[in-house]
This record gives C-alpha cells, structure tokens and sequence, in this order.
C-alpha cells in the first residue's frame, strides 16, 4: 500500500517504480446476488499510461468501475488510490448520458462544476477561473463549443466536455466507461488519441473499458483482459496470446490477427461457428 | 390596491413567488414535476387536519408537506421515484378525505386551499412566510452547486450523498409548497413551480441566470395576477394560471425566433 505522491512525481520509464503506481487492487473478489462477478482481481495502474479494460459485457468491466470509484464494496481483496484524498483522485467518464437538449447548461458550466460542484455554497467567479475552464476546454478540443448548451452538443462532443469537467480537478486516474462504443470510426479514433496523449502529457494513469480491443491497441500500454470474473494483466502481446486467454476464459480460445487488427475467437472444441467471445451489443449490466 | 389587507397579500405573494420560481428551477431541471404536484396536492391533508383541530394552516401544511417529502425521499430510494410519490400521494390524500368528512365548514376551506386565498392572507401569515423564504433561499444558495451537479449527471456520489442531495432537494418543495399554497392554492402551484422555470431555460443558457430570471418571471406573474384579479374581480388562479402559460408560449417564441 503505498502513500501519496505529488502529482508532479518523476516517471523511471519502463523500470515499473512502485512510487508510480496510483492505483493497486489486490485479490478483489465481488459476489453480487449469490454470483461471483469477480474473482481475485489484482493489478496496478501506473502515471502516465493508458491502460484497456477489455471484456466482454457481462465479464465485469462495469462492476470493476464502481469498485475502483468506491461506489461498491468488494467482498475481498483491498483497492487502494494513491493521494491525499483518494474520492477526488479519481476522474469519472460515464458510459451513457442523455443530456436534455433544453437544459440551462453550457459546456463551461459544467466544466467548472467539475473544479469544486461537490462544495456548498456558491462560486465566486473570477477571470482566472474563467481562463482555467477555457484552458481546459481547449485542452480536449472543445474551446470551441464552450458556450453551447451541453444537451445541444454530439456524443463525441459531449463526451470531450465531460473528459473536461473529469480532469479539471486534476485527478491522478482516469476512468472512462466504455467511451467508444458510440462513436463512429474517426471520432474513437480521434478520441484514443485524446486520452493517450492526456495520459502522457498530464502524468496521469487513463483507463478505458472497452468490449472491443482493436481501436486502443495502437495506443495502450497495457491491457486488463477481464473474462468469466477472472483478470489478467499486462502489455497487450503477453496478454492477448492463446495460452494466457485460453486459461482465463477455461476453455480453449484462439487468437488471429489479420493485419493490425487481432479477434479472439473461441478454439476448436468448442463450437465450430467462430464467436466473439468479446462481442456483444447487448446491454451490460 | 396597496392599502390595509392588501398590503399582506403582495408581501406574502411575492415571497411565495420568489422562492417558487428559484426552487421552480431545480425541479425542472431534475425532472420533478410529478414531485411537485405531489407534495402540494397531499399537503392538503395537512391543511384540512388543522383545521379539524385548530391548529394554523401553515403547521398543517408544513408538517405535511415534511412528511410528504420524507416519504417520497426514502421510500424512493429503494424503488421508482414515481412509483413512491404516488403512493405517498394517495397516503396523504386519503387522510385528507378523512379529515374533511370531519370537519363542518369544509367546502369554502376546500376552495381556498385548492385555488388559493391571496387576498385573504392575515398579517400573521408574514412572519412564518417570511422565516420559510429566508430558510428556502439560504438553502438553495448553499446548495446550489452540489444540487446543480447532481442535476446533471445524476448518481455519481456514493448512495449516502445521493440521498441526503434528494432530501435536501425534497424538503425545498415542502419548504415553497408550505408558503405558496395560500397563495395560488394546490391546484395551481405548478404556475409558480413549473411555468417560470421552464420558460427562463428557454431565455438563457445560463444556470444562475435562468434561477434568477425564474424567480423575476414568477414574481411578475403573481404581480400581474393581484393586480388584474383587483380590478377586474375574477379569480386570482385565473390569472396566475393564464399568465404563467403566457410566459411560457412567450419564452418558446422567443427562444425558437433567435434560432435556439
């Protein structure tokens, strides 16, 4: 369990320093209803590096979220967020949001809701505040739209303002809940690239979930491969292997990549039809 | 129109109005309309059991209002929102019956309660009025922010936040329920509730400039209700009713001729 670091902490590239890690979760196990949901969940995520949640829906990703967030308990196992205050460590991306289009909200507004919306009382303005949001918003390529009512704004759009109002309180991780499943091609792609380089340039562990691995593999350093509760962990070619899948899904999975892209697909034994075992549009719980 | 007992009524009219516009804001924007038909409707009761045994209107309706929004809060908390207000509302409504079948003089309180009394308000109705708008106002200013963010992305503080956010939020509609309902009645408590709210929003984009121009348009509202109700001796509920539905076709205008 390791104690507070300064944001400004320096980063030994690749020689995996503890003092780098912001956030560790050990043995985490989740019984939800009489179901295990997880299963001895261990890892670590570490400043400056973009980390996958990969699985299917159903394997967990979501209940994982909201006990990294502390909105639930683990049965076992201990999550620990490195900071002085770990409940505003943690920045939040939501996986849906419908936001009325009517609503008396601009894209500022919420942004700097984000800086202190958890406070009583009411903000003072000021023009260094008003400079921050505006800096910010730039920062996620929303300067532009900062005056628009957020229920107004794209899915991308919205969701760009909400990676705003998530990192204007400097959080130490990120977290972002399936942020591409509604996006078209050029937005996720757009928006991976957003996230990597935040990751990089503000020193901060980013994690995003994602049922579907090939748009973060250009870009993630590692990848958390959730199946049946069980997780492994890892750079993604020692994770996304046949051997390493095929113990965690408990039967026997392939792995075939076709050119940048790779698919998991279950092995012989099993069904014949190739499925994804990681593809579903169905609603995750 | 600005002497004797008419001077009780502007008073404790613009207070009602004021706080009903600003709350008016928040329950909009949290979708809670069916709330704040709710608690005024099963305060009701409150008023007609104090009646039964003397007790002042305002007690009855703030206890009520109270209960009401306790109810709501925690019985909603494991179950649907709308599904919760119902049933508190029949609870209540159901009392409420009761105590009218045993009160005698029950069809002209009944009147009162459900379109409003204004130009009957007591000078003693001030001062409670008066500590309800200081202690409605005090609240949604150091509320604001939290209540706003929650407003907007709902559900992302951990449960025991959420809970004592909605409380708040409940307890400001029986707060305005309890000083408002003398004024424009049960009935037409959505005109100062509902319609300043919903037509600020389409005015501004701004939150605090749609709380304060809810609470300007709510106050003009009952304004021009008294004063239209004074001359021409119709019901006051008729022109706060009409008038909160002008604002709003007006602000929808407005709104859609700016290109919004």
């Amino acid at each position: 369990m390791e104690l507070a670091q300064p944001p400004t902490a320096p980063l030994s590239d690749g020689g995996a320093a503890t003092t780098d890690r912001v956030l560790q979760l050990a043995g985490v196990t989740v019984d939800l209803g009489g179901r295990r949901i997880l299963d001895d969940v261990s890892f670590s995520l570490r400043a400056g590096e973009l980390t996958g949640l990969i699985g299917s829906n159903g394997a967990g990703k979501t209940t994982l979220l909201r006990v990294i967030l502390g909105l639930l308990a683990p049965t076992r196992g201990a999550v620990t967020v490195a900071g002085p205050d770990p409940r505003h460590s943690v920045g939040y991306v939501p996986q849906k949001f419908m936001l009325d289009p009517d609503l008396p909200v601009r894209a500022r507004d919420l942004v700097a809701l984000g800086i202190d919306g958890h406070h009583l009382g009411v903000a003072r303005p000021s023009r260094e505040r008003r400079e921050r949001v505006t800096r910010m918003l730039d920062a996620v390529g929303a300067g532009r739209f900062a005056d628009t009512r957020v229920g107004r704004l794209s899915g991308g759009e919205q969701q760009r303002v909400l990676i705003a109002h998530a990192l204007i309180s400097h959080p130490r991780l990120l977290l972002l809940d399936e942020p591409l499943a509604n996006l078209d091609l050029r937005s996720a792609r757009e928006a991976v690239d957003l996230l990597a380089r935040i990751a990089r340039e503000q020193r901060i562990a980013v994690m995003i979930s994602a049922h579907e691995m090939n748009a973060l593999l250009p870009v993630m350093d590692r990848v958390v491969y959730l199946a049946e509760g069980r997780a492994a962990c890892g750079p993604a070619d020692e994770v996304v292997r046949a051997d390493v899948l095929s113990r965690l899904y408990g039967h026997r999975v392939e792995v075939i990549r076709a050119g940048e892209r790779v698919l998991v697909v279950a092995g012989e034994g099993d069904d014949a039809e190739p499925s994804h075992p990681h593809h579903h549009d169905s609603e995750e719980r | 129109m600005f002497s004797g007992f008419m001077v009780n009524a502007w008073i404790v009219a613009s207070l009602a109005a004021v706080v009903g516009g600003a709350v008016g804001f928040f329950v909009v924007m949290r979708g809670a309309s069916f709330v704040a038909h709710a608690i005024p409707n099963g305060s009701f009761a409150g008023a007609a059991g104090a009646a039964l045994v003397g007790a002042s209107t305002l007690a009855g309706l703030g206890v009520f209002s109270v209960g009401g929004a306790l109810g709501i809060g925690l019985l909603g908390r494991r179950s649907r929102r709308d599904v919760a207000t119902a049933l508190t509302l029949v609870f209540m409504l159901g009392l409420g019956a009761l105590f009218l079948s045993f009160s005698a003089e029950n069809s002209e309180a009944a009147y009162s309660l459900l379109f409003g009394e204004v130009l009957g308000i007591s000078s003693n109705e001030i001062g409670p009025t008066l500590v309800l708008s200081a202690l409605g106002l005090l609240m949604l200013g150091l509320l604001w922010r939290p209540l706003l963010l929650d407003s907007v992305l709902p559900g992302r503080a951990p449960g025991r936040r959420t809970l004592a956010i909605e409380l708040a939020f409940l307890l400001l509609v029986a707060i305005t329920t309890t000083m408002t309902v003398p004024v424009v009645g049960t009935t037409l408590i959505f005109t100062l509730m509902i319609a300043p709210a919903a037509s600020a929003r389409a005015l501004t984009a701004r939150p605090g400039l749609a709380l304060l121009l809810s609470a300007a348009i709510a106050l003009m509202t009952v304004w021009g209700a008294i004063a239209l109700s004074y001359t021409t001796n119709w019901p006051v509920g008729f022109f706060v009713g009409s008038l909160g539905a002008c604002a709003y076709a007006l602000s929808r205008v407005a709104h859609w001729s700016s290109g919004g």
